[in-house]
């Protein structure tokens, strides 16, 4: 299923029209989309961060949170606190969040199935606690409002001479700067798992026993998987912190962690792009059904029943299927 | 090439395997052979590090490797198929088996090269000669059950084994299937020179090809030898060949 998708996007290379697109968002689109936007890039990110252990290697997280307010708060209190340039905040967030992973997962992987999934959500329910705690570092309760942008003085610079660059505002600027990244991101994290390494980590995913036996180091590679699933996730909460402008305990609670779990559900975790289209369809949804009703749950909810029981693939698993059906119908007429 | 030294293991004071000694020589077809829960799986898994014993020793190519990591065995030159198929079920046949090429010789740690081309002449040559090749592209889970015990063993194989170890290898097979895959993995064992250790329920496989045989009866050998010592055996013939006909 993996690759049936991969093979199309070689064809059509649809990831760079969508990435070219989205830079349009702001020139099109009102400012409310823009935001929305920016609010998708990260989550997508974040989303298929933790698909390389849900997809690929079969590990179920449930406290992948932990590492997105890790990052949050690495470049927030970088960048608030220490006047740290986004330059070495940034980077830091995925530094950070590794680390942290790097201890955590090692416990955690000592375990399997639902105690893995539990010991992960114990370990991010210390960080959210710790953040809520602790006031003199992360702001405690009241979090840390008001995390500077980074400086764009030389996108208004350019402008000058390159006019297609002037004309937009920080927030403009930041959603920019948010796609570049979070495209390298993608870039890398798609490299990953087209790698021999990603191989290693979908046998696991199949047959664990198995993978032992031909040579895999199950426990290693596991972790390996989980410290990059956490850096990852460290520097899409880098950016969020700075695009909600302000850090709080909640990037770390256990909500957050089931709200990406669900985006990787609902887009297909069989698929690379699956979680990116989940926090798309999720994120676009909550919007549109939060303005006409309040029962936004209760639709969301019978939302992801039809999905799972119609399209175990998700949405992206649907999408192939459709595909495959257009695709097959005239080459075998 | 392989020495088992009074092994034992118990689960909740149910003694599986009790004291079992035995050697398989560099280059010999041996087999094990015992009556249902004889304890065959669980010697199995206490030789290939998937269980450790409570006491004893398993000794490789001179190397005391009792109770290390599978993947260590593996890299030590133990291969290793399943009684219950173990393959990897969503991957295709290519894949399956090129995932143990790359692991083997350790390119399992490259983040950034794309796996898809690595080792593709040593893949198509082991499906080959396991006559896999034509559903290379196919998801392995949808064989029939008698290709994924060829594709088992083209995994096991492309670990380079120097020995051998095949939990009931034609377990669920037609008669006609079972004669062909005896046949294929006589043929490989011939041709790569490796050292055979099998269980099997089928007689008839195991007197053909075996060297030699150890009898397994509640967790003790009862008798070890070749095909002819072991046919006579009385105590055999009492236990276990008696009472299956």
């Amino acid at each position: 299923m993996v690759s049936a998708v991969g093979g199309a996007g070689r064809r059509v290379p649809w990831a760079l029209l969508v990435l070219v697109a989205a830079f349009f968002v702001p020139a099109a689109g009102s400012r409310f989309y823009t935001f929305l936007a920016n609010d998708v890039v990260i989550w997508a990110l974040f989303a298929t961060s933790l698909n390389l252990l849900v997809g690929y290697t079969g590990l179920v997280s449930f406290g992948h949170a932990a590492y997105f307010g890790i990052g949050a708060y690495t470049t927030g209190i970088l960048m608030k606190k220490a006047g740290v340039t986004f330059l070495l905040a940034f980077p830091a967030a995925g530094v950070v969040a590794a680390l942290f992973a790097l201890v955590f997962g090692f416990f955690c992987v000592r375990l399997t199935k639902i105690y893995f999934a539990m010991l992960t959500l114990a370990f991010a329910q210390i960080v959210w606690a710790i953040c809520f705690k602790w006031n003199e570092v992360t702001g405690g309760e009241q979090g840390m409002p008001e995390i500077p942008y980074p400086d764009f003085g030389w996108l208004e610079r350019i402008g000058t001479v390159l006019p297609v660059v002037a004309g937009y505002r920080t927030s403009e600027h930041f959603y920019f700067l948010t796609l570049v990244l979070v495209a390298v991101c993608f870039w890398i994290l798609r490299r990953i798992v087209a790698s021999p390494f990603g191989r290693m980590l979908t046998t696991i995913r199949e047959n664990p026993e198995r993978a032992e036996f031909i040579g895999v180091n199950v426990r290693r590679y596991e972790l390996a998987v989980f410290v990059l699933a956490g850096a990852f996730a460290g520097l899409a909460g880098g950016l969020f912190g700075i695009f909600n402008r302000g850090v709080f305990a909640d990037f770390a609670y256990w909500t957050k962690s089931s709200e990406v779990l669900i985006m990787t559900l609902l887009g297909g975790m069989g698929a690379f792009y699956g979680p990116a289209l989940g926090a798309l369809v999720l994120l676009w949804l909550n919007q549109q059904i939060v303005s006409v009703t309040e029962y936004w749950p209760l639709i969301l909810g019978s939302i992801l029943v039809i999905l799972l029981f119609v399209f175990p693939g998700g949405l992206a698993g649907a999408l192939g299927a459709l595909r495959d059906r257009l695709v097959r119908r005239p080459s075998g007429a | 090439m392989l020495d088992v030294r009074e092994v034992r293991k118990s689960f909740d004071g149910f003694q599986a395997v009790g004291g079992v000694s035995f050697t398989v020589p560099r280059g010999s077809i041996s087999a094990i052979i015992g009556p249902n829960g004889a304890g065959k799986t669980t010697l199995f898994n206490l030789i290939t590090g998937h269980l450790v014993p409570d006491g004893g020793q398993v000794v490789f190519k001179e190397r005391d490797v009792t109770g290390i990591a599978p993947h260590d065995l593996c890299r030590l030159g133990m291969g290793r198929s399943f009684q219950r198929t173990n393959i990897f079920p969503r991957l295709t046949v290519y894949e399956n088996v090129q995932a143990a090429f790359v692991c083997h010789r350790g390119r399992g740690w490259n983040l950034f090269t794309p796996v898809e081309r690595l080792y593709r002449p040593e893949t198509e040559a082991l499906l080959q000669a396991v006559g896999l090749l034509e559903k290379a592209d196919e998801t392995s889970g949808f064989l029939s059950h008698g290709n994924q015990k060829q594709l088992e063993l083209g995994i096991t194989l492309a670990l380079e084994p120097e020995i051998l170890l095949l939990d009931e290898p034609t377990a669920g097979m037609s008669a006609t299937e079972t004669r062909e895959s005896i046949r294929l993995i006589e043929r490989i064992a011939a041709d790569r020179g490796l050292t055979l250790l099998f269980t099997e329920h089928d007689m008839e496989v195991v007197f053909s090809i075996a060297h030699r045989i150890t009898v397994l009866h509640q967790g003790r050998v009862i008798a070890d030898g070749t095909p002819a010592e072991v046919r006579g055996d009385p105590e055999v013939r009492r236990v276990y060949l008696g009472e299956g006909r």
